[in-house]
């Protein structure tokens, strides 16, 4: 095979970053979109005004979200089954909220009672308010580490409760992750809307920027005290996967051992701070579109903070630390990797080809004009 | 051990959801194409009534859609939840598919419907046009990269099992992508949506004429729907057979179960159209026959014979037998990596190892095994054949009722007097439901014949499940039907009411029920 298994997992690692970050610029700008959806539109035809900044584009958006499911299954199956069925009920959530977008979306306007298209205005909050804050509320927890263990036949057991996951530091990263996503949205409503609609989006781009900027300080912060993992038995990257092959210790200020190690990394949270504030002077100066690509750069910099935090770590485990899931034993065979590799090569420049077609084509300002003309066809 | 409620609800919780999931996907499937058909009349001929079946019959399409999406999540990521072991087991095969499903299909799909609804005024026609033709080739491409996952689970090609990993693991890429019984069941799987897409349109039209009103616009969409669907109709029996025949090569448990074969028949076997099934002697009390035509179906020729379901489960308990051999020595190696003796004993066994494993069920501990247990253990290897045999009798009467349907519309189209027969038009009102009905059942056989395996002969489902606890699946089942209930109440109201409002729906000022407001 062209690459080396001990690459392709290194990749792989990468890859699974950057489907998640796609996920978090492209999904969670519609989801910033419907978090604010409420109390940026005050009336009907304002409402639509925000829900059609992205009706054509909520569907193609959402599919980061299932494509970033399916690599997983295929290029870390042992994550996939673990982490979705120990957090059984927090990835039900997440489920079911999203269940609200791709009908209220195309519902909400086919109606003209007051009540229905209110209940579906809320549906659409629910839907991009929740997944964002249970992702973050499960990186929390990643870091922190997951009580689970495996036999051996590699059968997993998760020993801990959905109300366990909600603890103050799980809790802070939920509020860094929503903050992230609604600063991210606001910035796109700017984009794409004018009026009074524009002037809400801004101060609540305000808002969640310092919200995020103070959240992702203190989590930071935190991080330090709290302990992380380290493998203690000699590692062969290049060995074939198995979770109950090593030795794994915890260790108070582990996560900031890889920053000492490669200290190039410390970019990431330096990326996170400057693209932030940039994002957030470029919009109050009125170049939104600048400012989306640093809003879009501040995510970069805070997953991949998380990210480099962690390596090689994916999912700890805090009751049976030699479990601990890591980019070297959670992946598929050498083949898989290598098929699925190639095939997100060829696939993924063709998507964002498309994807920026299609987001040019329906580009310019989505005005309360635009809707009272389009009432029959618009959402 | 894993309780047998907690299983049973697992797989409740997903024939539910996929269910649900599959009365929304067939419509989407065929409609698609109806959808690239009328607009390319329009844009070739350039008449507004074209454009506006476009718009009006996308509409629905897109009612519907939105519910296709919604209970699609869930199927991206129920593996995960409720299907741990399953997962960590063939996920090096099972999960590629379903990966480049989001990369290859479903982003081109989703991408392309925003335009299609909202590109009408900045896009040429041509363009506009290319965007319907890549979101058709989206959704069917989506269909067969699902299909091509399913079709491992029914007949797990190109993988072999490492002990090393303790999973099953990709060999041969190719070999899964051409599954013949991936192949097989995609083309039988999407012609049913278009036969879902095209009686759909063909009952909805003969509404419109059955009320005398938007004639002419009711009229050419019964055409249409009347082509698409003989075709469809066609093709679903035609391509149905040709699974016939693969699933007779791979899976003679399911196709013996589906015929109610007790005994192995002399070549070539007779068809039996009825029969009356004696499930606990083992026997049919009665049956009515044609004869040949199962075995010219199910082995392509007049010398072969297909195996009954007492000689299946002879051939199965030797298999689960071998099976013991192979789970102990795979027990041995796990302890010991240097166990050689054990390790050559596992190759040996390997094709049995998923029989062996099905013992799970009864006892954890292989040398606590009795006759008894084994006996009961190859049982399960044989679905209900009740459920089966009339299922799959459904589902093949409902198809030829299709085509039957289907021809006199079209024959009557070409004839140009079918405006007139308001027997045809009440028969096409009265069918609407039947294809969901034919789809429902036809996963139904394939889906439950596969039992007591998630795949095949590799991985019983009792040991698939994630290790979750019995209230929590009540919470997720209950949660999961109230809510798709709840929503799927309200996709019918909005269907059936622009139904009923038809294409003055679009408020273009040319047909009846235009909206009071401009």
């Amino acid at each position: 095979m062209p690459i080396d298994y001990e690459t392709l997992k290194v990749i792989w690692w990468l890859l699974v970053g950057v489907l998640l970050v796609g996920f978090a610029i492209m999904d969670g700008h519609d989801m910033g979109v419907g978090t604010l959806l409420p109390f940026v539109g005050r009336d009907d035809v304002e409402r639509r005004v925000v829900i059609n900044t992205v009706g054509p584009h909520w569907d193609g958006n959402q599919v980061w979200f299932i494509t970033g499911g399916g690599a997983i299954f295929a290029a870390w199956p042992l994550v996939y089954a673990t982490a979705f069925s120990g957090f059984y009920w927090a990835m039900l959530a997440v489920l079911w909220a999203l269940f609200f977008r791709p009908v209220g979306f195309d519902y909400r306007s086919k109606l003209a009672s007051p009540r229905w298209r209110s209940a579906w205005d809320w549906g659409l909050f629910v839907g991009g308010a929740v997944p964002p804050l249970i992702f973050g509320v499960a990186f929390g927890n990643l870091l922190q580490g997951v009580p689970f263990y495996f036999d051996n036949q590699l059968v997993s057991y998760y020993e801990g409760s959905f109300w366990a996951l909600l603890n103050p530091f799980a809790l802070l990263c939920g509020v860094v992750s929503t903050a992230m996503i609604t600063f991210h949205g606001a910035i796109y409503l700017m984009h794409r809307t004018d009026a009074s609609v524009h002037a809400r989006s801004r101060t609540a781009m305000l808002a969640f920027g310092f919200l995020l900027l103070a959240g992702f300080s203190a989590a930071g912060i935190w991080l330090q005290f709290i302990p992380g993992y380290v493998i203690s038995s000699p590692v062969v990257p290049g060995a074939l996967p198995d979770p109950l092959a090593k030795t794994v210790v915890r260790e108070a200020g582990a996560w900031m051992g890889n920053y000492r190690r490669v200290p190039v990394t410390v970019a990431l949270p330096v990326l996170a701070y400057l693209a932030t504030l940039s994002a957030m002077w470029l919009a109050t100066r009125g170049r939104t579109l600048l400012a989306f690509v640093g809003s879009s750069l501040a995510i970069v910099g805070v997953i991949g903070t998380a990210g480099a935090s962690m390596f090689p770590f994916v999912m700890p485990s805090s009751s049976d630390p030699r479990s601990s899931l890591t980019v070297w034993d959670s992946v598929s065979s050498h083949l898989t990797l290598t098929i699925m590799f190639f095939a997100t090569l060829i696939f993924m420049p063709l998507i964002v080809a498309y994807t920026s077609w299609a987001y040019r084509v329906m580009s310019g300002k989505v005005t309360a004009a635009y809707i009272r003309e389009n009432s029959h066809s618009a959402y | 051990m894993v309780s047998e409620q907690l299983v049973d609800l697992s797989r409740l919780q997903f024939a539910a959801t996929a269910m649900y999931h599959f009365l929304f996907v067939p419509l989407t499937i065929g409609m698609v194409w109806m959808l690239v058909i009328m607009e390319s009349v329009y844009v070739m001929t350039g008449k507004q009534v074209y454009k506006d079946m476009t718009r009006f019959w996308g509409k629905l399409f897109g009612i519907n859609f939105a519910l296709g999406v919604t209970t699609g999540i869930t199927l991206e990521f129920q593996f995960g939840t409720n299907w741990a072991y399953y997962s960590h087991y063939v996920g090096d095969i099972f999960g590629a598919p379903l990966a480049i499903e989001g990369l290859m299909a479903f982003f081109l799909e989703s991408t392309f419907i925003g335009l299609f609804f909202f590109g009408w005024d900045r896009l040429s026609r041509k363009q506009h046009l290319l965007v319907t033709i890549l979101m058709a080739v989206g959704t069917n491409l989506s269909a067969l990269w699902i299909l091509i996952a399913n079709g491992w689970m029914q007949s797990p090609v190109g993988a072999e099992f490492s002990y090393q990993t303790m999973r099953m693991e990709m060999t041969d890429f190719w070999a899964i992508v051409f599954n013949p019984d991936a192949q097989a069941k995609f083309v039988h799987t999407v012609s049913a949506g278009y036969v879902t897409g095209a009686m759909f349109v063909l009952s909805i039209s003969a509404f419109y004429l059955l009320r005398g009103r938007d004639i002419e616009f009711a009229k050419r969409s019964f055409r249409i729907a009347a082509a698409f669907g003989l075709a469809s109709a066609l093709s679903v029996i035609v391509l149905g057979d040709e699974s016939g025949y693969t699933v007779g090569e791979a899976q003679q448990t399911k196709i013996a179960a589906m015929e109610a074969m007790w005994e192995t028949e002399p070549a070539p076997a007779g068809l039996k159209l009825i029969a009356g099934i004696n499930e606990s002697e083992m026997k049919n009390d009665w049956e009515i026959e044609i004869p040949w035509v199962l075995g010219l179906i199910g082995t392509r020729s007049i010398d072969k014979q297909l195996p009954g379901i007492k000689d299946i489960l002879v051939e199965n308990r030797a298999r689960i037998v071998s099976g013991i051999a192979a789970v102990k020595a795979l027990e041995a190696v796990r302890a010991d990596a240097g166990d050689e003796e054990a390790k050559a004993t596992l190759e040996r066994h390997m094709s049995d190892l998923g029989f062996g494993l099905l013992l799970r069920k009864y006892v954890a501990d292989m040398d606590q095994v009795t006759p008894e247990i084994i006996d009961r253990a190859a049982r399960d290897t044989i679905p209900r054949v009740t459920p089966m045999f009339w299922a799959f009798r459904v589902m093949v009467a409902l198809g030829f009722w299709f085509l039957a349907l289907f021809g006199s519309a079209l024959w009557f189209s070409v004839k140009g007097d079918f405006a007139d027969r308001r027997w045809l038009q009440r028969a096409a009102l009265w069918s609407l439901p039947l294809p969901w009905i034919a789809c429902e059942v036809g996963w139904f056989v394939a889906e439950y014949g596969r039992q007591p395996w998630t795949i095949y002969g590799v991985l019983p489902t009792h040991l698939s499940v994630s290790t979750l606890s019995v209230s929590s699946l009540y919470g997720s089942l209950a949660g999961f039907v109230g809510f798709y209930t709840l929503l799927l109440i309200v996709e019918m109201f909005l269907m059936i009411k622009f139904a009923r409002l038809g294409p003055g729906s679009l408020g273009t000022g040319r047909y009846t029920n235009e909206p009071a407001h401009a």
